[in-house]
C-alpha cells in the first residue's frame, strides 16, 4: 500500500535528491533512478510549495508546519493545511521527501 | 493543485536572465588519454608523469565546482583526455553531483570498471554519458586508437554501461580505418537503449589545441573529409536538408568585425591545469585567465565570477584586425554554416583572426548544396543574401517544416 502523511508526520528532504535555489526558483535535482520518468529530469516548486519546503527540518510536524505558516500568511488555516498535505502527498510519491 | 512542475530544462536556461549565472560549464580533467588516435587535437601519452604532475589536484577542482555551483551552474561536462585516466573521478563526480549538478562525461568508455559502473547506476548522472566510438572492429578501432586490445576493453565498457542501465549516446570519429562500417555502426547503434536519433560524426577533424605538433598536424588534415564528401556525409542524414531551412533562417547574415558572436565567454571551461577558457577549444594565451594563480577571492568575488562577469565580457569585445578577415569573414553571410571563430584560427594558424580556408571550403560547399551560392561565387560578394535564406526557408514542405522545427 502507498504510504500516505497525515498532520502528525514529520517529513524531511530524501538524500536522494538536491534542492537549489537558482534566481530564486526552488530547483530539485534528483541523485538516483526512479524519481522522474527520465534521467535528466529537474523539478521546481511552485510559490506555496517553496514556502513549505523551507520548513521541511526532518523536526517539525506537518501540523506544526501548517501553524507556523498560518501565522506568517493571510489564509484560512484549513486552506494551508490542505496546501501542507496536498504538497507533501505529492513530494512523497515522487520519493522527494521521506517520512521520519 | 499541482505543488510540483517539471522543470524544462531549455526553458529554464532561457529565461535565466542574470549574466553571473554560469550556463555552460566544462571541465578538462585530464590531457592524457590512454588511446592515441591518429586525428586527436589534445591528447597526451597516459604515462606522461609532467602533465600529470601539473594537473589539478582533487582540492582544486572541488573548489571549482564549488564556485560554478554558487554561479547557479546545473550542469557540468567532464572532458579530456580521458577523464577516467584520473584515479580521483569516482570522487569528484559524486562531489559534483552532491552539489547538485548534472554530470555529462566524454569518455572513449575503456576505463568503466564494475565499480564505476555501479556507483553512475546508483547515482545517475543525471545527462547521458557520450561514448565516442573509433571502430566495430579491434582491427579498425585499435588502428584509430593506436593501441592493442583498446576495442576490447572498449566493448567491455560499453556491456557495464548496459548492465548497470546507466543512460549513454554513442558517436563516432570517421575515420579511413573504419569508414566501411558505417552501416555497421548505425545498425548497433540503433540498438543502444539511448539512441533516440543518428549518432553524430565528427569528420573535419581540429588540428593540435596546444600547437605542439606541426607533423601531427598535417596528418590530421589528411584525415580530413573534403567538402564535398563532407556535404554527402551530412546529407545521409533525411532531416538535414529541412533542419538547415530552419537554421538558416535564424543564424546566417555577416558577423562584423567583432570575433565572438558565438557563445564564447558566456560559459567557461576550466582546463587540466586550472586555466579559465572561454569556450573549450579556446587556447590562445591572450584569452585564458590563470586560476590557480588567482588566489581565494579577486576584488572580494570568486575568481570564476570575476572571470565571468569581468574579464569574459572585456574579451568579448575584441575586434577582428587581419585584412583578409575582414574583407572576408566579417562580410561572409555563411555565419551558421561555419566553423570559423577564434578557436580554429588560434589552431590553424596561431592568432584570433586568420581565416581558416579549410573551414571556408567546407561552408561554401554546403550552401551550394542547400542552393545558396552558385558555382564559384564568395558568400562575402552577394549581396542579396537574405533573398536567397527567404527563399530556402519558403522551399519546404509544411511537414517538412513542421518536423525540423520540433528536432531543433
Amino acid at each position: 500500500m502507498e504510504s500516505t502523511v497525515t498532520l502528525n508526520s514529520i517529513c524531511a528532504p530524501s538524500e536522494d535528491i538536491v534542492a537549489r535555489e537558482i534566481e530564486g526558483e526552488l530547483i530539485i535535482i534528483p541523485l538516483t533512478s526512479g524519481i522522474g520518468d527520465m534521467e535528466d529530469e529537474l523539478y521546481t516548486l511552485n510559490e506555496t510549495g517553496k514556502a513549505i519546503w523551507g520548513r521541511l527540518d526532518g523536526t517539525a510536524t506537518l501540523g506544526d508546519i501548517a501553524a507556523g505558516m498560518a501565522n506568517e500568511y493571510d489564509a484560512p488555516p484549513a486552506e494551508i493545511e490542505r496546501d501542507v498535505l496536498g504538497l507533501l502527498e505529492e513530494l512523497l510519491r515522487r520519493k522527494i521527501v521521506i517520512v521520519r | 493543485m499541482t505543488y510540483v512542475q517539471k522543470l524544462i530544462h531549455d526553458g529554464f536556461q532561457a529565461r535565466r536572465s542574470d549574466p553571473q549565472v554560469l550556463r555552460n560549464f566544462d571541465i578538462e580533467l585530464t590531457e592524457r588519454c590512454d588511446n592515441a588516435c591518429i586525428h586527436c587535437y589534445i591528447n597526451l601519452p597516459e604515462e606522461d608523469e609532467k602533465a600529470r604532475a601539473a594537473e589539478m589536484d582533487t582540492a582544486f577542482v572541488k573548489d571549482i565546482l564549488q564556485q560554478a555551483a554558487a554561479l547557479g551552474t546545473l550542469d557540468v561536462r567532464f572532458t579530456g583526455g580521458e577523464p577516467l585516466l584520473r584515479e580521483d573521478f569516482a570522487e569528484l563526480y559524486l562531489f559534483a553531483r552532491r552539489l547538485g549538478m548534472r554530470v555529462t562525461l566524454f569518455t572513449n568508455a575503456r576505463r568503466i570498471t564494475p565499480e564505476l559502473a555501479q556507483l553512475m547506476g546508483r547515482v545517475i548522472p543525471g545527462k547521458l554519458v557520450e561514448v565516442t566510438v573509433y571502430g566495430m572492429h579491434s582491427e579498425s578501432y585499435d588502428a584509430v586508437a593506436a593501441r592493442r586490445g583498446a576495442f576490447a576493453e572498449f566493448r567491455r565498457g560499453i556491456d557495464l554501461l548496459l548492465e548497470y542501465k546507466i543512460p549513454f549516446v554513442v558517436k563516432q570519429a570517421f575515420l579511413p580505418p573504419n569508414r566501411h562500417e558505417i552501416e555497421e555502426f548505425e545498425a548497433w547503434a540503433a540498438t543502444l537503449p539511448g539512441m533516440h536519433q543518428k549518432p553524430g560524426y565528427s569528420m573535419n577533424f581540429d588540428l593540435r589545441a596546444r600547437r605542439d605538433h606541426p607533423a601531427r598536424n598535417r596528418f590530421i588534415q589528411s584525415l580530413r573529409l573534403s567538402p564535398e564528401e563532407t556535404v554527402a556525409m551530412l546529407n545521409r542524414n533525411p532531416g538535414y536538408i529541412p533542419e538547415m531551412r530552419q537554421f538558416c533562417a535564424k543564424f546566417m547574415g555577416p558577423p562584423g568585425d567583432r570575433l565572438f558572436s558565438c557563445g564564447a565567454g558566456k560559459g567557461l571551461t576550466v582546463d587540466a591545469y586550472g586555466r579559465a577558457q572561454m569556450c573549450l577549444q579556446l587556447r590562445h594565451p591572450e584569452v585564458v585567465y590563470d586560476l590557480r594563480s588567482a588566489g581565494e577571492t579577486i576584488n572580494g568575488e570568486s575568481p570564476l565570477r570575476y572571470v565571468l562577469t569581468r574579464v569574459f565580457p572585456a574579451w568579448r569585445e575584441r575586434r577582428a584586425e587581419n585584412p583578409d578577415y575582414l574583407r572576408r569573414c566579417a562580410r561572409c553571410f555563411l555565419k551558421g554554416l561555419c566553423e570559423q571563430c577564434p578557436a580554429k584560427a588560434w589552431q590553424e594558424h596561431g592568432t584570433l583572426d586568420t581565416p581558416v580556408e579549410y573551414l571556408c571550403e567546407v561552408a561554401h560547399a554546403r550552401a551550394r548544396d542547400l542552393g545558396l551560392l552558385y558555382a564559384d561565387e564568395k558568400a562575402w560578394q552577394v549581396e542579396e543574401w537574405r533573398e536567397r535564406v527567404a527563399r530556402l526557408a519558403a522551399s519546404g514542405t509544411a511537414a517538412e517544416e513542421k518536423a525540423a522545427v520540433e528536432r531543433i
